[in-house]
């Protein structure tokens, strides 16, 4: 299994705990990743907010990067991933667009022809590697790990664009995917819902509170970690949790894993290659959960 | 077929809180949702309260939440929501007071789409017959036109669940379509209202709206579309343009974002940059260290990434 590989921008900066776990994983199950180290930026949707075209444009030339490579590109990142499958919906659909777009890619030897298939890791491993090859690498099962899924909008939502109505198992992959670690899904309502982020620094307050009610509920009902696939809700849900706690006025104190050092810890890969040392918020209950171990 | 259906049950005499019952009917193979509603109320139980009207997804009366989506249940066939036979669970609207069971005050509603003063207000004097306008200068409004004001987009808005002081959907796609119609004279005052807090800046992004609403408004569109042309008209004060800017300037400069950066940008006030360091120093204490090192620099091949900005900014399709 061959992937182009686009990390994203906050895996090689705020969050390379994540981009170290992936790599991690991707050698466990498997998967070679031939990344793409220039490719641009998706934009995380603020791009197309400001020029559509432009954001089209800079997307369909990682797109075309990966279609001269012959391979699907693998994402790390709901935002990314759902930039990218937006992008990709409107050029597969109107020629004459992608021709337009086509041009501003020729003076670099590009050409998207609208064969390039986008999977982010967690469509990559229910989809590609598959339950049952997962379930053979797990040495150490989560036990009585109770984790919280938060998926991140853009891999939900707008459901069309990413094949739900084709694939409507995509709806509960991450709950798959933490029963086949061995853990416990929780369920409540903020699995799909907004982390908050996107505005962060155009009002704060709503931002925080969006964050705080999250991970409070999770608490709430007996979560002892989320885990998310996408590394902007991380940076609010992780990276925000303290100044979250100050909004709502609770106590917070929830662990927030990256999807892939969650699937690295069942898999009893290296502690350190999995950065949990990095997360904002204290994981060492996770691994005395898991371990029984601190970190 | 036979359709199981959990529905909320709420009865302001009496009940402190809502409940839910769950009913068996038996319907025909094409029925709605809204089939087996109504057949609970005729042949179950009349006390259910359920508000809906033309049977045809025009009137928006019937709005109300299936399996946690908003949608009209009128044109929502059961055979979709429970392929299998499931029991579907249907509840009211959110973000809105409910009056009785399935019906909420859409007074909030209301309220939130005459804010935006949803009509036209010319200037200039009057044409001697009707104002003229080009079919091309109407085309970006044929969306926002097709609202029928059901109410679905601002039940799952995700910021109104937290503030609801938020315009919300709704408005704020129904503000677009007067702001960018060409006959009205209150452009530049509409923009700077929406531009407020509660206005389009406060919208996450998250696509609820997109999702369910039931006429492909896609309202979350024209928020954004409303954006594009705040900036234009020159209301660039505010966190979200310097967000926006600081942004398209990095990609465009070095092929990828400048995280730290862009935070420090993000803000106006300098008081609201130091709301940054609290987490700069728990992020340096963690030894979180950037793959490529502590200064950011240029992706290869960002030379190209430039020139597609030169050869694409200042055009909007």
């Amino acid at each position: 299994m061959k992937y182009a590989f686009y990390p994203g921008c906050v895996a090689k900066g705020g969050a390379p705990e994540l981009y170290d776990s992936t790599l991690a994983v991707a050698a466990a199950v498997g998967l070679e990743l031939v990344e793409l180290t220039g490719a641009a930026c998706t934009g995380a949707g603020v791009l197309s907010e400001r020029n559509p075209e432009l954001a089209d444009t800079l997307n369909a030339r990682t797109l075309a990067m990966a279609e001269k490579e012959g391979l699907p590109l693998m994402n790390i990142c709901s935002t990314c991933h759902g930039v990218f499958s937006q992008a990709n919906a409107r050029l597969k659909k109107d020629p004459e667009y992608r021709a337009r777009v086509n041009k501003h890619l020729a003076p670099e030897g590009l050409q998207y022809n609208g064969t390039t298939e986008v999977k982010h890791l967690l469509w990559v491993l229910m989809e590609d590697v598959g339950p049952e090859k997962l379930k053979s690498l797990v040495t150490k099962p989560l036990g009585d790990l109770k984790a919280a899924p938060f998926y991140g909008c853009y891999i939900v939502r707008p459901s069309w664009v990413l094949g739900y109505d084709v694939k409507p198992e995509r709806k509960h992959y991450l709950e798959d995917l933490i029963e086949i670690l061995g853990a416990e899904p929780v369920e409540y309502q903020g699995a799909t819902k907004c982390c908050g982020f996107p505005i962060l620094t155009m009002n704060r307050t709503n931002s925080l509170t969006m964050t705080g009610t999250h991970v409070s509920e999770a608490t709430e009902k007996g979560a002892d970690c989320m885990v998310t696939p996408c590394p902007l809700c991380h940076l609010n849900l992780d990276g925000g949790q303290v100044e979250a706690a100050g909004v709502v006025k609770e106590h917070l104190a929830l662990p927030v894993l990256h999807l892939p050092q969650m699937v690295g810890l069942a898999f009893g890969l290296d502690r350190d290659k999995l950065g949990l040392r990095k997360n904002l918020v204290d994981t060492g209950p996770v691994l005395e959960k898991v371990l029984g171990v601190g970190k | 077929m036979e359709a199981k259906v959990r529905v909320a049950r709420f009865d302001p005499d009496g009940d402190r809180d809502h409940h839910y019952d769950e009913y068996t009917v038996q319907l025909a193979e094409n029925a709605m949702v809204l089939d087996a509603l109504i057949d609970i109320r005729e042949n179950v139980d009349e006390t259910l309260s359920v508000r809906c009207s033309c049977r045809s997804a025009i009137c928006g009366s019937c709005a109300m939440r299936v399996n946690g989506k908003a949608t009209l249940v009128c044109n929502t066939p059961m055979s979709r929501v429970a392929p299998n036979g499931e029991q579907i669970t249907v509840e009211p609207m959110g973000n809105m007071p409910v009056l009785k069971d399935l019906v909420v005050d859409l007074e909030v509603f209301w309220n939130k789409v005459k804010s935006v003063t949803p009509w036209i207000q010319p200037e200039g004097p009057k044409p001697e017959r009707e104002y003229i306008v080009a079919d091309e200068h109407m085309q970006n409004l044929i969306n926002t036109v097709q609202c029928i004001l059901c109410g679905a987009c601002v039940s799952d808005c995700t910021v109104m669940e937290v503030d609801p002081g938020f315009m919300g959907p709704a408005a704020l796609a129904k503000a677009y379509r007067f702001a960018a119609d060409p006959r009205d004279g209150h452009k530049q005052e509409r923009l700077e209202l929406y531009t407020q807090p509660g206005g389009m800046w406060d919208c996450t992004h998250c696509f609820q709206c997109v999702e369910v609403c039931p006429k492909g408004v896609a309202p979350m569109d024209w928020i954004l579309e409303l954006r594009r042309e705040a900036e234009a008209a020159g209301l660039k004060d505010h966190n979200g343009v310097r967000h926006s800017e600081s942004l398209a300037h990095s990609v465009k400069e070095s092929g990828w974002l400048d995280e730290a950066k862009l935070a420090m940008d993000s803000y106006g006030k300098f008081s609201d940059k130091l709301k940054l360091v609290p987490v700069g120093v728990r992020t340096i204490l963690k030894g979180k260290m950037p793959k490529t090192g502590p200064f950011h620099h240029k992706r290869p091949g960002a030379e190209h990434v430039t020139r597609i900005f030169e050869e694409l900014e200042g055009k909007h399709s």
